[in-house]
């Protein structure tokens, strides 16, 4: 019932996630924030099992503080992907594995801004765009038509609005206000959350007054 | 602990030679330092055959029949439990304690085996003696609950059934942490678990306000228990009401249901 989006845009990655902390039938918190910070200029969103997608984030996240602490310098995005997997992988046939899928979004001075989609099976890809969960069904198909190459701010944040938007339209679960961050060569910033834009009843095609037919 | 010494008790040391008959209250005493496996080879796979999942005739039913809630304001936190405990259809109990005293800054609730919820709670209580013993300051909520959920991560998948609260007032204000056994934990103004617990919300979200006084605030809290008690049928018994101040937590009210119910009763008329 978690959605996560990812767009990455010439120079940053605009990485989003829903709100919603849910417990069978209720929504125990409304403004969680799914997006967990590896390093100044990495970020991780995760969804998935409960305690498991905390759990392994802070491990993810400490370990690469502790590279850059023995190191004198940060990994790069594709290299903590990797490790990341690698962690994934490894306890995937373990009797603890992780249920986590991920999105990592993050900028490096050699390979400029990258997106890595990543699931609980181990498998990794570098993407321009990608979601997880059930919003995934709604939302590839408007990145697929708007999506361009090089997107400036303002333009990805109008492509998330409208994915968005589709996913309140459509997805039966409510999903109405979403944590969105990006990242660029400043590090990372949180953004004002977003939620659905409200349509006024006389925008909604076919709705007449009530006369009787 | 304490009644160690004062049983003569002497447990093996934890590195000693007796490999076999380990002493099973030295094992629960440093359970929070190593990760306790049970002796038998793979404990979901063998306790999945006493669950009430599968067709067999020994059932091992936690008791999630309850209702419980806790909710930040102004003044502070109230945590209001019920004090039914039922095994099936039965009434076990309706007199059952399900707030659990930590410290006297510190509570935490009980929702799913009483058993899991009071045995981890008990240690957690240890390991805040602990810190506060090493650090010289009291512990954060933050921090007390992020040990437990440590704690029970540990035995994730191995059958723990604990959905708790932990509530407290610490330097940066009141506190309030939801535990589960899955290893969740969230933060929030407010929470409410149990099988009543969506009855209990309905009256909670319909009259919460950040600026209620103390003693409207009191009063929420036994109405939300007092409806999901007349709607959940695993939930009832009394209205047990905390109050966690500045200063520590205050025990405020006993009431039982059936009383309320014809008070409230009264009162609409």
């Amino acid at each position: 019932m978690e959605c996560l989006i990812g767009i990455r845009g010439k120079d940053f990655v605009l990485m989003a996630g829903d709100s919603v902390a849910g417990r069978s039938v209720v929504a125990m918190k409304k403004d969680h924030d799914k997006m967990y910070q590896l390093s100044n200029r990495l970020l991780m969103a995760a969804c998935g099992e409960g305690g498991d997608t905390v759990q392994f984030a802070e491990y993810i996240a400490k370990n690469i503080q502790l590279y850059r602490m023995r190191n004198g310098y940060d990994l790069s995005t594709k290299a903590a992907a990797s490790f990341t997997r690698r962690n994934l992988a490894d306890y995937l046939r373990s009797s603890t594995p992780y249920f986590v899928n991920l999105l990592i979004g993050g900028y490096d001075d050699s390979d400029g801004a990258d997106l890595y989609y990543m699931d609980y099976l181990g498998s990794m890809v570098k993407l321009p765009f990608g979601v997880h969960g059930y919003g995934s069904f709604f939302v590839l198909s408007v990145m697929d038509r708007y999506y361009k190459e090089d997107m400036t701010r303002d333009e990805a944040l109008v492509l998330l609005q409208r994915c968005i938007d589709e996913i309140h339209e459509r997805f039966i679960i409510n999903l109405n206000s979403f944590k969105v961050k990006i990242v660029d060569k400043e590090g990372i910033h949180v953004m004002k959350d977003l939620r659905p834009t409200t349509k006024q009843p006389e925008e909604t095609p076919g709705t007449q007054s009530m006369d009787i037919v | 602990m304490a009644l160690q010494q004062i049983a003569g008790l002497k447990f093996p040391a934890r590195n000693s030679d007796l490999v076999g008959e380990k002493d099973i209250v030295d094992d629960c005493l440093n359970a929070s330092f190593n990760l306790q496996i049970p002796r038998f080879c793979d404990p979901v796979e063998l306790l999945k055959q006493y669950s009430e999942n599968e067709d067999s005739d020994v059932k091992i039913r936690f008791d999630h029949g309850t209702t419980t809630l806790a909710f930040k304001f102004q003044h502070g936190v109230i945590v209001a439990v019920d004090s039914r405990a039922t095994a099936g259809q039965w009434i076990a109990s309706q007199t059952v304690k399900k707030v659990i005293e930590i410290n006297p800054y510190l509570l935490g609730t009980m929702a799913g085996g009483a058993a899991d919820c009071s045995f981890w709670e008990r240690v957690l209580a240890q390991q805040c003696r602990l810190y506060e013993l090493r650090n010289k300051e009291r512990i954060s909520v933050a921090a007390a609950s992020k040990l437990l959920a440590n704690m029970v991560y540990g035995y994730k998948g191995m059958g723990l059934s604990m959905g708790t609260m932990i509530c407290g007032w610490d330097k940066r204000g009141p506190g309030l942490y939801y535990v589960d056994s899955d290893g969740t934990r969230l933060t929030n103004y407010m929470f409410s678990v149990g099988s009543g617990s969506t009855y209990a919300y309905g009256v909670l979200d319909s009259g919460y306000r950040w600026d209620l006084n103390v003693d409207e605030a009191i009063k929420l809290g036994r109405r939300a228990i007092y409806h999901a008690t007349h709607r959940d049928a695993y939930s009832g018994g009394v209205v047990n009401l905390y109050h966690m101040k500045e200063t520590g937590w205050v025990k405020i009210s006993q009431d039982d249901v059936l009383d309320l119910h014809y008070e409230y009763q009264k009162e609409k008329q």
